[in-house]
């Protein structure tokens, strides 16, 4: 290290002779100067540790030096000791006053000017090793809040994303800290409807996005791939668990919504809570957690049990996280339960409800620092738009890929009860380039034909049922009994494909082990099929016919289509 | 907030009380009252008495426990919440997991 620098500053040289050798045989590297203000000019010059300062010298006397001193070090610390004759309580007091650190009396003791200077130099050292030590918090923090922004950027990208922008969606996103530990994600199905997942991981920041890229990234790829929302929830479960910590899980409610038969499948692990505003009546339904939340248990306890609830074009579901009902006021109140659930059964309108949780929110918690990720989203029931965003893309001339080809595919009873073929079988047909814009429409023919088969046929259910709400809750109990208790049927799924490259045709035909229909009788009805959702399919398909006893359907699906012109 | 771990019956129980808000600043404190306990302690009884509420990272904290004590064969109690605990743990749907009473 270097020496340590004094100035001193006296315009007795005499005095400032005996101070210098004194100062000079101890060690110390030493400049002197007769007035305050070549103290002034010298302290930017000879860049003192200490200053020893006169009171009284002409030009400018040492105080008032010593008050420029001061100013102009800014954040430096140069200790200031005053050298005086003085002996009053005033006069010393005012030396402090004006800036200076300490005083020393003539005539100079040397022992104690040594420890006053080696006292000093060690305040100076704790000084400069705070400055530093705060400027380099100061600069990483400035690097880390950087990386956060462009690893947000990514984020924002990854968890809000897919189709939150839809016309049924409306949501809100508090930037509570730079990273956000709620997920809200929203995806069209292949075959029309949505899925939606609300998540709000452990904790805040860094940790808590950083289980949301796997969980966005299979909730996305597989609803595009046509899986269904258990086998997604189990899928994120088991991510969640193998990469996340004991301790750090996710809080999480998926939605299933199906706008084409006019219901909702929904899944709540540890949220609060959620509501679903009926249209018609006005009247609040409470959706509440069965599950706990994802990440906590391995995949054989996970349960992925479903609530299920029809509704009617413009019911509305209320999702959140805890954050609104643990916002706080100023006075640490919380907005809680009791808040939301008067706003909803005073609202006038339901399509009010969404601007007065926001609204109502903000004037709350205004004045107060938000203590959570406060998210909501609203997902309104729609008519069925399977075919708007249809977009037929067909290349000219003839096109390359399986052509003429047929598989067979026969499913028993134990893969039945928890294997959904569906997604592979739209991926064979998806490998026929002609095929591919009709995506949507071949997986609503291919899932309609097989959860018919499977539901009606092989578990031999009643589709009158679905009639009436109640009967509806009934179908699906006694859907979930009669599978848990499967042990013979099969479905058999047959596919037949031919073409030239610039059209074709394909044979879907699925064969069940159950008791079939009468399907001449119902063919003669003013409704045929009613409640098989057909209707739907027979416009989609070249053909539809039932063979043998009713349990054997064929669906011919011809290609370039005229219907999604 | 304090937490505080007493054994009992032998040093085979040991009970840990939390009073006032327990959240992640009860973090090292928490896992400091049963990661330097005897081996022969077999069943845990987390004493919420005292506890005015509890966040997601504490529900992560009693998870943490519940791994140490042995997982899905872990012995751990929950006692003495009260309602607005006791709400948080049924949300998150804990009686799975622990025995709350």
């Amino acid at each position: 290290m270097d020496a340590i620098k004094i100035l001193i500053a006296d315009d007795n040289q005499i005095d400032r002779m005996v101070l210098s050798r004194i100062v000079r045989n101890q060690g110390y590297e030493v400049a002197e100067v007769a007035n305050g203000l070549e103290a002034i000019d010298a302290v930017g010059s000879f860049k003192p540790d200490i200053i020893l300062m006169d009171v009284m010298m002409p030009e400018m006397n040492g105080k008032e030096a010593t008050r420029h001193i001061k100013a102009n070090s800014g954040e430096d610390f140069i200790p200031i000791i005053f050298l005086t004759s003085l002996t009053d309580a005033q006069s010393l007091a005012d030396c402090l006053g004006s800036g200076g650190d300490d005083f020393l009396s003539k005539p100079y003791n040397p022992t104690i000017l040594q420890a006053k200077i080696t006292s000093f130099s060690r305040m100076r050292n704790m000084h400069q090793t705070l400055q530093r030590q705060r400027d380099m918090i100061a600069s990483n923090n400035e690097h880390l809040l950087h990386e956060q922004q462009v690893a947000k950027a990514v984020f924002d990208n990854v968890a809000h994303a897919g189709c939150l922008s839809a016309p049924n969606i409306r949501y809100m996103l508090s930037p509570l800290s730079v990273f956000n530990g709620d997920v809200l994600l929203a995806a069209k199905k292949p075959a029309g409807g949505m899925h939606i997942l609300l998540g709000d991981f452990t904790g805040h920041g860094l940790p808590a996005a950083i289980g949301a890229m796997p969980l966005a990234e299979i909730f996305y790829g597989m609803t595009a791939k046509g899986f269904a929302i258990r086998e997604i929830l189990r899928e994120i479960n088991l991510k969640l668990k193998g990469i996340l910590p004991v301790g750090f899980f996710c809080c999480a409610v998926m939605v299933d919504l199906n706008t084409e038969r006019k219901n909702a499948s929904v899944w709540m692990g540890g949220v609060p809570d959620c509501y679903l505003l009926r249209a018609a009546s006005g009247k609040v339904e409470t959706l509440s957690s069965s599950h706990l939340p994802l990440g906590v248990l391995k995949n054989e306890q996970f349960s992925d049990d479903l609530q299920e609830f029809q509704l009617e074009a413009e019911d509305r579901l209320f999702l959140w996280s805890d954050g609104i009902l643990e916002a706080r006021n100023p006075d640490g109140e919380m907005f809680g339960e009791q808040r939301l659930r008067t706003l909803f059964e005073s609202a006038s309108a339901a399509d009010g409800v969404f601007d007065d949780i926001q609204q109502q929110l903000a004037a709350f918690i205004a004045g107060s620092e938000a203590d959570d990720d406060t998210t909501l989203i609203e997902v309104r029931m729609v008519e069925d738009s399977v075919r708007d965003d249809m977009d037929m893309q067909m290349d000219s001339g003839p096109i390359s890929g399986p052509i003429d080809w047929h598989m067979s595919y026969e499913l028993g009873p134990d893969t039945l009860k928890n294997f959904n073929p569906l997604p592979l079988m739209i991926h064979i047909m998806m490998e026929v380039p002609g095929l591919r814009a009709m995506g949507g429409q071949l997986y609503t023919v291919m899932a309609e034909l097989f959860s018919n088969s499977f539901e009606h046929g092989v578990l031999g259910l009643d589709s009158g049922l679905k009639a009436s709400a109640d009967g509806f809750l009934q179908y699906y109990k006694d859907r979930e009994k009669r599978l848990a208790q499967l042990t013979e049927g099969y479905i058999k799924i047959e596919m037949q494909h031919h073409g030239d490259g610039r059209s074709g045709e394909l044979t879907m035909t699925i064969e069940d082990s159950g008791e079939g229909f009468d399907y001449s009788q119902i063919r003669s009805q003013k409704n045929p099929y009613s409640g098989r959702g057909i209707p739907l399919i027979s416009e989609v398909c070249e053909s539809l016919n039932y063979r043998g006893k009713g349990n054997i359907v064929e669906a011919v699906i011809r290609w370039p289509s005229n219907c999604t012109s | 907030m304090t937490v505080q771990a007493s054994l009992a019956g032998n040093g085979r129980e040991l009970t840990i009380k939390i009073d006032g808000r327990f959240d992640f600043s009860a973090h090292q404190e928490f896992r400091d009252a049963y990661e330097g306990v005897p081996a022969q302690v077999s069943s845990y009884t987390v004493d919420m008495g005292g506890t005015s509420y509890l966040d997601s990272s504490a529900l992560g904290m009693l998870l943490l426990l519940r791994d140490h004590a042995g997982g899905d064969s872990a012995d751990v109690k929950i006692v003495n919440c009260n309602q607005d605990v006791r709400k948080i743990l049924t949300i998150s749907n804990f009686e799975q997991l622990f025995k709350i009473q």
